[in-house]
């Protein structure tokens, strides 16, 4: 990855130790250029939401350096915090006050006067569907309108770098494009974005790029272009038109029988399909559909870590 | 942050504080006021007018300091146990983490908001008390200057125990286990010339005596101890409580992992 001069986000060893010997993040370097739209990708427990409790100041780093557009969380905290929103993963607000005195307070809290902070929470609580329930207590809010509050939130102080930890976690599918329509938006607008997520279709459609993290330490840090390219194999579930009882065997096309009428195969990226589906119409079978059988960077995401848990599993039983 | 910056960080979280306790009114203000009317009722009149007179004042306005100051003690106290708690316990403190406000304004903002309920429910409990009771202020520097120091001191007492706390049972055991027989075992009720020796001595280490005797100076001009050393003694805690309490928050003690 390019070095930038003040990139947006820049982590260098990075370490975190809870308790007295849990080790969340093994060293973490991490560099966001201005303007990216950046995913960080892990499974659970992975140390995805320490990085960004460190950069937030929510979690106290045990040592290594975060420096936030040039300035360094320890010595100038004030600075580098002006410059970061969050939007963390659960609903942290007070659910007794009204979405419009939450965003003046926020940014009271940045030195933003309430009659300049007025206006901004009425254009962000207008941008994201809320401005008609700026007087109601915000208990009363639906699940997506109070992880789009949170939203308004973390951008009423317009910052340079947003930080999201899993912003679509549990909202349906209309809320999720309108919320990714959004942040587009905001990073063409020339807002740095990082988000953290399990739906990879998220980071696939709206990041350029990518670091992948597991058991504290990143395993993969690309483009989501590079990233894909890396995908040697995909898998296919094809539906045939009559009933069979026995799999069909065809050379080089592994299939399996999922029921009746239905196969699974995996193909490796360099052979043609058409092969296959010429082999199994001299088996007198006829396909009628065929489509991926899971998102493809689900699919190296699962190989990427499961590479990491044997090469982990290796260093232990060396030790 | 520039200090027009740091203004408007402090006041934020003031006003919200206030808005906080005028919002649940009928948890905040309305309690305390109905119980002092209690209190002047039972103990002023009916217990009162037998009781005669305590350090040769009518019972009624011997005792009218002291439940004033015992209101403005526990609702200091409870507006930031409760205010501060509650933000963690919804985690809405963490918007003030995350922001660059630092850590001695939020200190400031939730004990001025603390301070403003304890010395508004005082003020109603005043009012309250000439219904019963006729009084003429004896000194107002002293009377102001301890009310001041008294919510101050609790309100930073509020806050260390919330930082502390982990569950709701936690912000109720200081004001039950301590507090309230620190209150009542602080001269509110009776004078402590009428201890013995060493239940006299025993007291002297009780801090609300000295608010309570301060207060009781201020207003009716009378009191059992000096009042330098009541100023002495509130200062020197609140200057102990303020740097615990800051302390806690560089550490980012309960608040940060």
């Amino acid at each position: 990855m390019k070095q930038f001069e003040n990139n947006a986000l820049s982590i260098t060893a990075l370490t975190k130790v809870y308790g007295k010997d849990f080790e969340a993040l093994k060293g973490i370097d991490l560099q966001v250029a201005p303007g990216d739209f950046f995913a960080l990708l892990g499974p659970n427990g992975a140390g995805k939401s320490t990085i960004i409790g460190i950069i937030c100041s929510l979690v106290r780093k045990s040592s290594g350096s975060v420096t936030i557009f040039g300035k360094n969380i320890d010595e100038d905290f004030s600075a580098a915090k002006q410059f970061v929103g969050v939007v963390p993963q659960e609903f942290n607000f007070n659910q007794f006050e009204k979405p419009l005195d939450i965003l003046i307070t926020q940014a009271g809290y940045y030195g933003i006067p309430a009659t300049v902070a007025a206006g901004r929470a009425e254009k962000y609580l207008k941008q994201l569907g809320l401005w008609d329930k700026r007087n109601i207590a915000s208990r009363n809010l639906s699940g997506g309108m109070k992880r789009r509050l949170m939203v308004a939130r973390a951008l009423i102080h317009e910052p340079k770098l947003l930080v999201l930890d899993e912003p679509t976690a549990g909202v349906d599918i209309e809320l999720r494009r309108s919320m990714w329509a959004f942040l587009k938006k905001i990073n063409k607008q020339g807002t740095t974005i990082i988000l953290t997520t399990h739906y990879l279709e998220e980071a696939e459609s709206l990041c350029r790029n990518v670091a992948i993290i597991d058991r504290g330490r990143i395993i993969q840090n690309t483009s989501i272009r590079e990233l894909i390219k890396k995908l040697n194999k995909e898998t296919f579930i094809i539906d045939i038109k009559d009933k069979i009882d026995v799999c069909p065997e065809v050379v080089n096309y592994p299939l399996s029988m999922l029921d009746a009428s239905s196969l699974e195969v995996s193909v490796d990226k360099n052979r043609s399909i058409n092969d296959l589906f010429k082999a199994l119409n001299e088996q007198g079978i006829q396909v009628l559909s065929m489509r991926n059988k899971a998102n493809r960077l689900e699919e190296l995401f699962f190989d990427l870590v499961e590479k990491n848990l044997v090469s982990a599993d290796g260093e232990a039983s060396d030790e | 942050m520039n200090n027009q910056q740091k203004w408007v960080a402090f006041s934020t979280i003031v006003r919200r504080e206030i808005r906080r306790f005028m919002r649940i009114w009928p948890q905040t203000l309305v309690p305390p006021v109905i119980t002092m009317a209690l209190y002047f009722v039972i103990f002023g009149k009916l217990i009162g007018s037998r009781i005669g007179e305590m350090s040769d004042l009518p019972y009624i306005q011997f005792v009218a300091p002291g439940l004033i100051m015992m209101s403005i003690i526990t609702n200091s106290y409870a507006n930031v146990v409760s205010s501060f708690f509650g933000s963690k316990f919804q985690r809405n403190i963490e918007e003030l983490l995350v922001s660059p406000t630092p850590n001695w304004i939020i200190l400031t903002g939730y004990v001025v908001g603390g301070m403003s309920r304890g010395i508004g429910v005082g003020l109603i409990v005043t009012l309250l008390s000439l219904y019963f009771a006729e009084f003429s202020l004896h000194s107002i520097p002293v009377t102001i200057g301890i009310v001041l120091m008294t919510a101050l001191m609790f309100s930073l007492a509020g806050l260390i125990n919330a930082i502390f706390a982990n569950s709701f049972d936690d912000i109720s055991i200081i004001p039950t286990f301590v507090l309230t027989p620190l209150i009542y075992l602080g001269g509110v009720f009776y004078s402590i010339d009428l201890l013995g020796g060493l239940w006299k001595a025993i007291s002297l280490f009780n801090p609300i005596l000295y608010m309570v005797n301060a207060f009781r100076y201020g207003m009716v001009g009378i009191t059992d101890i000096n009042i330098v050393g009541s100023f002495a003694m509130v200062g020197l805690f609140s200057a102990l409580l303020f740097t615990v309490a800051l302390f806690l928050l560089e550490k980012g003690s309960r608040l940060r992992s």
